[in-house]
């Protein structure tokens, strides 16, 4: 079994604010979409979700902002389990984060033991 | 008389395993086999002499002092043994080997709690701790074990023997963890709790007394932990709440011929008000800290079920917890209960296509699920699903139900 990282990116407005209604709803649309992927024991590692709080290190430059040129950010990301990484991209179908326009980059892992060699 | 006859197994299962835990914890778990000796002797005399004198005021005193007497005739007759354990436990200065054996209800607590960390040690299988457990701190016998277990009593005999000799050999200490050390070795201590419960609540065992004592001899553990001020950590209110909302349940779940009764069919009646309101308490206690273990979100959707009536937010909280139940933890029961409940939620057809992607077949109870999500949808799917349950079911109980299905199919 191979892993792969699901990265999510979208364009985000940190000025827009969801109603606690509208947040439960996003919420929801997510746990049942990592739920899924957890009961097909596919999940490696839950992730992280990213803040808005971010810095840009370059050549000792510190610049603000996680987005240099691009609007769309890095917003998110899991880890799951599959043969191929065709596995991955049928799971990154059905991530949230494409029906608000974004998308989901499908990486392979590097196995630990291969890193060593 | 018959009141007498029953009283032995009773006090054997209530009070042996009260007195092995603070026997053994004066000897240390080398010699708990002593321990286990005199109290056995102890009961052996109980029998005999209430048989011919008939019982004394107060049963369990009376085995308390034999007991005690019993130990106290031990160390004198064996005075090198005694001499290395007077040195050990209390550096005696004046040279006598006048033991206190100290049966207050107190001591029991603290030797039983102290006698669960030892056997749930990470250097025997958890198998082995469940079943030590079930002997050493719930007086449980070998051929009740092996019931319990689907299994005969050399198979168990065996299993408790090389799980005592593996805790020898590691030196392992009848004494609770360090408080830096308690939050790993609760854990261990927690799971054997839960599988006891498990053994009892889920067994295939037709011993349904048995089943009901396993329940509750987990339950009384549990207690044990949500007593003691180091122990008492959300997690174990989270298990005991847990076992109150299962065990709320018990006499509705089965049957007057031993079968089980599916959830949907049950007589609410039967459920237990008193049980559900201490599960309550103990889910309220548990809702401190901000780390949330498995046994919070299994408590929670177990409370969850203790409201029949059917609605769009209690399916909806019960998905959710399973969610994030199976981000915790992958089990395959807790993959077909989301999906179960991810049908109650977002209809048959959805929860068909996340059905499909489990991956579980062959196992009955997944096609159980598909023949009950394609039941309305595609009918013939459907008995399919069941007939191919049919064939792998192994109990009787579970036949019987499949086939009733499939009646209604075709």
């Amino acid at each position: 079994m191979n892993e792969f990282s699901l990265i999510f990116r979208s364009a985000q407005d940190p000025d827009v604010q969801f109603s606690p209604e509208q947040m439960q709803g996003v919420l929801k649309q997510w746990r049942d979409w990592i739920g899924g992927i957890a009961a097909q024991d596919r999940l490696a590692n839950p992730g992280n979700r990213l803040g808005f709080e971010a810095s840009v290190v370059r050549d000792n430059v510190v610049t603000d902002g996680p987005y240099a040129e691009i609007k769309e950010m890095i917003t998110g990301f899991i880890i799951v389990k599959g043969d191929t990484i065709q596995c991955a991209i049928e799971m990154a179908k059905g991530c949230p984060v494409l029906k608000i326009g974004g998308s989901v980059e499908v990486r392979s892992i590097i196995p630990m033991s291969m890193e060593m060699n | 008389m018959q009141k007498d006859k029953e009283l032995i197994p009773h006090l054997f299962r209530t009070e042996y395993s009260k007195i092995t835990a603070v026997l053994a914890r004066l000897f240390g778990f080398e010699h708990i086999e002593i321990a286990e000796d005199i109290v056995s002797d102890a009961f052996m005399i109980a029998a005999e002499t209430w048989g011919q004198k008939g019982l004394p005021d107060n049963p369990v005193a009376w085995l308390y002092t034999v007991s005690k007497n019993k130990a106290k005739d031990y160390l004198r007759r064996n005075q090198l043994f005694s001499e290395k354990i007077v040195s050990a436990i209390q550096n005696n200065t004046t040279g006598a080997y006048e033991i206190e054996i100290d049966l207050s209800g107190k001591n029991i607590n603290d030797s039983q709690l102290q006698m669960m960390f030892a056997i749930c040690h990470p250097v025997i299988t958890v198998e082995a701790q469940v079943g030590l457990s079930l002997r050493i701190l719930c007086g449980f016998g070998i051929e009740e074990i092996a019931d319990a277990f689907l299994t005969n009593k050399e198979t168990i005999n065996k299993r408790l023997f090389r799980a005592k000799e593996k805790l020898r050999a590691a030196q392992v200490k009848i004494e609770l963890p360090g408080e830096a050390g308690i939050s790993n070795r609760l854990a261990a201590v927690l799971t054997t709790l839960y599988l006891l419960f498990n053994e009892g609540y889920y067994s295939l065992s037709q011993n349904i007394s048995l089943r009901k004592d396993l329940c509750l001899e987990a339950m009384r553990l549990t207690y044990l932990l949500a007593e003691n001020k180091l122990t008492k950590r959300p997690e174990v209110h989270a298990l005991l709440a847990l076992m109150c909302f299962h065990s709320s349940r018990f006499e509705a779940r089965i049957g007057k011929g031993g079968e089980s009764i599916l959830y949907e069919e049950q007589d609410t009646s039967l459920w237990d008000k008193e049980l559900i309101l201490r599960g309550q308490h103990y889910l309220n206690l548990a809702s401190t800290g901000n780390s949330i273990s498995k046994y919070h979100l299994e408590a929670a959707i177990a409370y969850w079920h203790t409201i029949k009536t059917d609605s769009h937010e209690k399916w909806d909280n019960i998905l959710q917890l399973y969610n994030q139940l199976l981000i915790i933890e992958y089990s395959p029961a807790a993959a077909l209960n989301r999906t179960y409940a991810y049908a109650k939620t977002y209809g048959k057809p959805a929860a068909i296509i996340e059905a499909e992607k489990l991956n579980l077949a062959p196992n009955y109870l997944y096609h159980c699920l598909l023949g009950y999500l394609y039941t309305g949808v595609d009918n013939t799917t459907a008995l399919n699903n069941f007939e191919t349950a049919l064939k792998q079911a192994k109990a009787s109980a579970d036949k019987t139900k499949i086939k009733e299905y499939i009646k209604q199919l075709s």
